[in-house]
């Protein structure tokens, strides 16, 4: 597998970070990641990161559960096996209510849980890499990937410049949770280069 | 520094002494990476004790069948089922602290809510085996779940409000482990990446799923977090709702009344309370994380109490006002002569329920009273046993005399293995508690940190001097925007 180098900057104080991240962005390096031990609003939005459709994705599991719980019961007290419950009607809707709301919010939660797993790869025994086990801790971490064109020193001065306390260069070999964002060396297009060597 | 955030010097700190994240970090794993203490042996292995005699009281129940227990020709629903309902009810102030205070953005939450979804879990839990076990015949407890089957494709029946009930409960145990867990991920990552120990960084290493706290992560984790909060919003107030339903949808006196959905809703809520405030006044005490749960958490939880104390008070009167004013004479026997009455055989319980649960709550109109610890956890004990006994005054005062009075001659009491099966709950609760304090970290570590530099008390110190200065000032001073 290619190894990649990537400049790993460490920043104590999300304050500074913003400004940072700005302007790393506008100095045109292309920041590979940021590891933050909590979520900070607004970072995303500075990296350029697209909002997540997660919640679209939510909604169309809960549709997916009314539809079940509804279609389900009706067919059930309807077709499969009327049961004559003290001469009420075979379709009552308002009694179903209950179950359809609970399994729309069952098939939206897990549906959702699990959407949120497969789309950041993570599951139980999945290792990865993030650079400095601070960042799970007290450090926000930038993570600027060098290209071709990138100069190392330069990015490295730069960062410091920019208020990180702990900057190194760091090799990494490019498995597939590496450039998760990044087009070309995606899960799928890993495989296929991997393929051609 | 630049500040990013900044609250009002009014509202009192929710983080205590001086702290930056790398100390938030250190004193929330401090407990889960120490040796545990002697204290928590000594509660873990009375809770184990407790444990095995409610395993054995179950087992004498499977062996000889219900009828171990009292329940008896009228009164069918006894112990289990009150229990059943406490239980449930104690796990709704979890998710009402960790998603409807989300949604409304209570800081407070932070400081609570991960303990608090705990309980809820286990309640859940608890809850559960009382239908399953009072079902006799539990190995064909399946019989309740659809499934294509050999008896004719015999379907359960969607419209019992016990069918109501299986669906309600297994989606909000499946719902909150789901909140439960996705929250404690960052938090498990941070416990494996200070493991030093093989055995403990395989564990959370497994546990942390390979979280890595990525920005896109996080911001999908924030999604996640939002949207189920907004559905277990709901969905608590429709788990208490279709517990009600239970009772209200039977026309039995004292039961079949149209309160119920909102009456028990927000005694859940007020009993649930209580119970978070035993746990926590304890549990910060031992795991000495009285900077994270402050005084304010438990003052501010003690006003939830007198809250939704007040309002079951006023949900028990307006029961007796309409019970007198529907001019039924069943439903006004059932209030006036077997609940009112002190001389009546269950007289005695309605009191124990009044005073627990609608009087002694008020003292917390008191601010003395709500930020005094002694006396917040003697409450909180109180209004647990006046919640018990609400629901037992509920079920149990409304079955003993029927309408036929040839069967109102037994006096329903408990035998040892009614009791030694709450008692075993009691150890299940506590056992998960103990191994949850251990294993985990009770409190939310990523959530801690995000509202530190908000509300913790050495970053309000700093911000006293914004709090002076003009607007045009700030903005220039500590501004800078978040666009790309």
């Amino acid at each position: 597998m290619a190894i990649k180098k990537f400049v790993v900057g460490c920043f104590d104080d999300e304050g500074v970070l913003f400004p940072a991240v700005k302007k790393v962005r506008r100095a045109g390096y292309k920041i590979h990641d940021v590891f933050t031990p909590f979520p900070i609003h607004g970072l995303d939005k500075a990296l350029g990161l697209k909002d997540t459709s997660l919640d679209t994705a939510g909604f169309i599991y809960g549709i997916t559960g009314t539809a079940t719980a509804l279609g389900f019961i009706s067919w059930v007290f309807t077709s499969d096996w009327p049961l004559n419950i003290g001469g009420k009607p075979h379709f009552s809707l308002p009694a179903w209510i209950p179950i359809t709301f609970e399994l729309t919010v069952l098939f939206a939660s897990v549906g959702m849980f699990l959407t949120f797993c497969y789309l950041c790869q993570v599951a139980p025994f999945v290792k990865k890499d993030h650079f400095n086990l601070r960042s799970t801790d007290d450090l926000f971490v930038m993570v600027i990937e060098c290209t071709d064109k990138t100069n190392e020193g330069e990015a490295v001065a730069f960062l410091q410049s920019l208020g990180a306390k702990d900057v190194k260069v760091d090799r990494k070999e490019t498995r597939w949770w590496l450039g998760r964002y990044d087009k070309e060396t995606n899960m799928f297009g890993m495989k296929k280069t991997e393929a051609a060597v | 520094m630049s500040l990013l955030r900044y609250e009002s010097q009014v509202r009192p700190p929710l983080v205590d002494g001086i702290k930056d994240y790398h100390a938030v970090t250190e004193d929330i794993c401090r407990p889960v990476e120490a040796r545990p203490s002697r204290l928590w042996w000594v509660g873990f292995i009375i809770a184990v004790l407790f444990l095995c005699f409610g395993i054995v009281a179950v087992t004498m129940e499977v062996i000889y069948g219900v009828g171990q227990w009292n329940l008896n020709k009228t009164v069918g629903w006894g112990w289990d089922i009150t229990n059943f309902v406490w239980w449930i009810g104690i796990g709704h102030a979890g998710t009402l602290i960790s998603a409807i205070l989300l949604l409304f953005r209570q800081g407070w939450r932070t400081g609570v809510n991960r303990a608090a979804e705990a309980m809820t879990i286990f309640a859940v839990i608890c809850a559960g085996q009382f239908p399953i076990w009072h079902m006799g015949r539990v190995w064909m407890a399946f019989f309740v779940l659809p499934y294509p089957n050999t008896r004719g494709a015999l379907w359960p029946n969607f419209n019992s409000p016990l069918l109501w009930d299986v669906f309600a409960i297994s989606t909000y145990f499946t719902v909150s482990l789901l909140f439960w867990y996705s929250g404690l991920i960052p938090d498990l990552a941070t416990l494996r990446d200070r493991a030093k120990l093989k055995w403990r960084k395989l564990f959370y290493g497994v546990a942390s799923f390979g979280w890595t706290g990525s920005t896109k992560h996080w911001q999908r984790f924030e999604t996640l977090a939002l949207v189920l909060a907004g559905l277990s919003t709901p969905l608590v107030l429709s788990v208490h709702t279709i517990v009600s339903f239970d009772f209200a949808t039977s026309v039995v006196p004292g039961w079949h009344t149209t309160i119920f959905p909102p009456y028990f809703v927000a005694g859940a809520i007020f009993s649930g309370f209580a119970m978070v405030q035993t746990l926590l006044v304890v549990t910060r005490k031992v795991l000495r994380l009285e900077d994270y749960i402050t005084i304010e958490h438990v003052e501010v939880m003690n006003k939830i109490i007198v809250l939704t104390g007040s309002i079951v008070g006023i949900a028990y009167l307006t029961e007796l006002f309409i019970a007198w004013y529907s001019a039924n004479p069943y439903e006004n026997f059932a209030f006036m002569k077997n609940r009112v009455d002190l001389s009546s055989p269950y007289g005695w319980s309605y009191y124990i329920m009044m005073g627990c649960n609608v009087l002694s709550p008020q003292i917390f109109w008191i601010r003395k009273m709500r930020r005094n610890l002694m006396v917040t956890f003697f409450m909180s004990i109180l209004v647990n046993i006046g919640m018990w006994f609400e629901r037992f005054v509920i079920i149990v005062t409304s079955v003993y005399r029927d309408h036929l009075p040839s069967s109102w001659s037994t006096y329903y009491r408990p035998t040892i293995w009614e009791v030694g099966f709450y008692m075993g709950t009691f150890g299940l609760f506590f056992t998960c508690y103990f191994l949850f304090i251990k294993f985990f970290p009770v409190i939310a570590v990523a959530e801690i940190k995000h509202i530190l530099k908000r509300s913790g008390e050495n970053y309000k110190e700093k911000m006293d001097e914004v709090e002076h200065e003009e607007m045009s000032e700030f903005v220039e001073k500590h501004g800078h925007d978040h666009g790309a």
